[in-house]
């Protein structure tokens, strides 16, 4: 077999193809929900009333989904370049251990200056932890996916040493965990009442700002061309590495505020249960929204409904929670696939 | 100089040489499919599958080879999924192989989860035992450190030295070379680039699950959550370490778990004492970062790799 490019591929291939995509998704989360011995409708229709059910459901989701919008929109913007960002989560955890570091009495501020100054911090927290892979990869060719991936391990050892040892909240109880963030350095609720703190909308705004630059600036231009073929871009006078290194920062910032979005909107101190691997769920997050940094919205929503409502799930049917990752799993290669398949038709010889 | 007094005790490089195993095995797996010019990223989560498949094997009642078996068979079918997606299809390698990682991982907890729902300690398995190989084992230290180890340790040393002598000294390893470095000219040979690329992925994800199950059946004796933890990527870093040679990439393992070992031994001395324990920890990962900074300069990447093939594209 060979792949022949599709000239024209019309709205019934464009269309079809993801909607079979989601098809085969629900397929399988059913084939898989008969495996656990529950009756598969049953399955789904209890997924979709915790994801989306109540008030109390649809909030959870919101909240779910603020870290990926963040870590979604990291790995959005360096895929766009072709750097192959795979540290999102030692990123986001650096962002929030700087988040912490100023943010429990060290620097004492009004909220809104603390605010912004933890910001600043956690995204350049974030920024620094994936420039030495960058300046690997530029300076010395080093792969950065090895890079990026093993030092996520190395920074939450990292934090888990820093919970144990100075960063200890001695009121803890012996649990490893920092102290709590002062009141003036919290991110309010956006409706008092409501369990949906700024964080989100503060990620609504990243992703407007992150679809301007990559859409109305030069910088913008330049990520896609040296993204498209580095070797073309620098012909074109493109400094490649300076774009590369920029790319990183911008990365690494995003992925660093998921991390203050997660301690000052919700959790509140830092624990070594901050991200349930929020930093690698991103990655989907942006492959389903096929990097575009709005599409990274829907995608986040629908990621996080499908974690939040697999969890409810759970409890009520019994079914295992890691139904969820298989589902994205399979929505990740699956829609990928389709995509493909829409620009090209596969032929015999 | 309690460093010098570890580092001759025989038992400290039998450790070595016993945590070296599962990673030759899966270095050796991601060696082949990335001379082939495919990067298979599937590694942690197909480690994962090995581990559990096998472990599971032997755990219904299966013998301990069956299991084993059982762990490469289940490789083979991520790395067919692998191979079908990113070889005709010629999807991203690093979308489909993090895709592949984390469905492996997740299917293999929800199969974990259904077998076992009750469970919250890990049944432990009869796992394989030391086979002392007479004579050789009697030689002081190496006797102790390569001599008297679990047959699959010894398997793995056996794969390392077919996979030099198929890739080296075969047919099928010149034309396995010639597609990572230049497909059309396997394509002008008359000879199936699909096929010879999906045979190296489907082959090396086998052996991938041998080094995960190598984790259950001949150290750990049981099967729990996270046991993998990094190690496939770390192969990754060693497939780069060993410049992509069999022998070399051998040595690198052997190198790095010995590192691995000296640290974990290191963590019950004075100096364990004053350090926190997860300094010690984090060495092997940084010290796979420093080996690829180290052997960037000189390495010699198989020149298509990641370059997907479509018949008749120039």
């Amino acid at each position: 077999m060979r792949l022949e490019p599709v000239a024209d591929p019309g709205w019934t291939r464009t269309l079809g193809l993801p909607a079979l995509a989601l098809g085969g998704t629900v397929a399988i989360a059913m084939a898989l929900a008969l495996i656990a011995g529950s009756n598969p409708l049953a399955v789904l229709g209890l997924i979709l009333k915790g994801a989306v059910g109540s008030k109390f459901a649809l909030l959870e989701t919101l909240n779910r989904a603020t870290p990926l919008i963040f870590t979604g929109l990291a790995v959005a913007v360096a895929f766009r370049a072709k750097l192959w960002n795979i540290g999102a989560e030692a990123q986001l955890y650096m962002g929030a251990l700087l988040a912490v570091v100023l943010g429990t009495g060290a620097v004492a501020l009004p909220s809104v200056l603390l605010i912004p100054v933890l910001m600043a911090a956690a995204i350049t927290g974030g920024a620094l932890m994936l420039l030495g892979p960058a300046f690997l990869k530029t300076r010395l060719g080093v792969d950065e996916v090895v890079t990026t991936l093993l030092l996520n391990f190395v920074m939450i050892l990292v934090v888990s040493m820093l919970l144990e040892g100075p960063m200890k909240d001695p009121m803890g109880m012996g649990w490893p965990k920092s102290e709590r963030l002062v009141p003036d350095a919290r991110l309010p609720r956006i409706v008092t009442g409501l369990r949906l703190h700024w964080g989100f909308g503060l990620a609504l705004i990243c992703a407007v700002l992150v679809w301007v630059m990559q859409t109305r600036t030069t910088l913008g231009y330049e990520i896609r061309a040296v993204g498209l073929n580095r070797r073309a871009a620098a012909f074109a006078g493109i400094p490649v590495t300076v774009v590369v290194i920029k790319t990183a920062l911008i990365s690494g910032g995003l992925a660093g505020l998921a991390g203050f979005s997660e301690v000052a909107g919700l959790k509140g101190s830092l624990t070594l249960d901050l991200s349930p691997g929020f930093g690698y769920t991103g990655i989907i997050v942006a492959m389903l929204a096929l990097l575009n940094p709005l599409g990274v919205i829907v995608s986040a929503l629908f990621v996080a409904g499908i974690f939040v409502g697999a969890d409810s799930m759970s409890r009520a049917a019994g079914v295992p929670t890691y139904i969820a990752d298989i589902l994205l799993a399979s929505a990740l290669l699956l829609m990928v696939l389709a995509i493909m398949l829409t620009r090209f038709r596969v032929v015999r010889g | 100089m309690e460093i010098l007094d570890i580092l001759i005790s025989a038992s400290f490089w039998a450790a070595a040489v016993r945590i070296a195993s599962p990673l030759i095995f899966a270095t050796l797996g991601e060696l082949i499919c990335e001379r082939a010019g495919v990067l298979n990223l599937g590694i942690e989560g197909i480690m994962v599958v090995g581990a559990f498949a096998g472990w599971m094997a032997v755990y219904s009642g299966a013998d301990l080879w069956v299991g084993v078996g059982v762990a490469m068979g289940a490789g083979m079918l991520f790395g067919l999924l692998h191979a079908i997606l990113s070889v005709p299809f010629g999807l991203s390698q690093h979308v489909v192989g993090l895709g592949i990682t984390l469905l492996a991982t997740a299917s293999t907890y929800f199969a974990y989860r259904v077998a076992l729902p009750e469970v919250t300690n890990p049944p432990r398995i009869e796992a394989f035992k030391e086979l002392a190989i007479p004579l050789l084992s009697d030689i002081p230290v190496i006797g102790q450190a390569l001599f008297t180890q679990t047959p699959l340790t010894y398997l793995a040393f056996v794969t390392a030295a077919i996979v030099a002598f198929v890739l080296y000294r075969t047919p099928l390893g010149l034309a396995l070379r010639a597609v990572g470095e230049n497909p059309h000219s396997v394509e002008a040979q008359g000879l199936s680039v699909t096929g010879l690329r999906m045979g190296a992925v489907i082959v090396g994800s086998g052996l991938m699950g041998v080094g995960g199950a190598f984790l259950t059946m001949s150290a750990f004796n049981s099967f729990f959550f996270e046991m993998v933890n990094g190690r496939g990527w770390i192969c990754i870093a060693l497939v780069v370490f060993g410049a992509w040679k069999p022998g070399k990439a051998l040595l690198g393992a052997l190198l790095f778990a010995a590192f691995d070992a000296l640290q974990i031994r290191l963590q019950q001395t004075s100096l364990g004492a004053d350090i926190p324990y997860q300094i010690f920890l984090m060495m092997p990962y940084l010290l796979s970062i420093l080996a690829l900074v180290v052997m960037s300069r000189r390495a010699e990447v198989p020149a298509a790799l990641m370059v997907p093939f479509n018949k008749g594209e120039r």
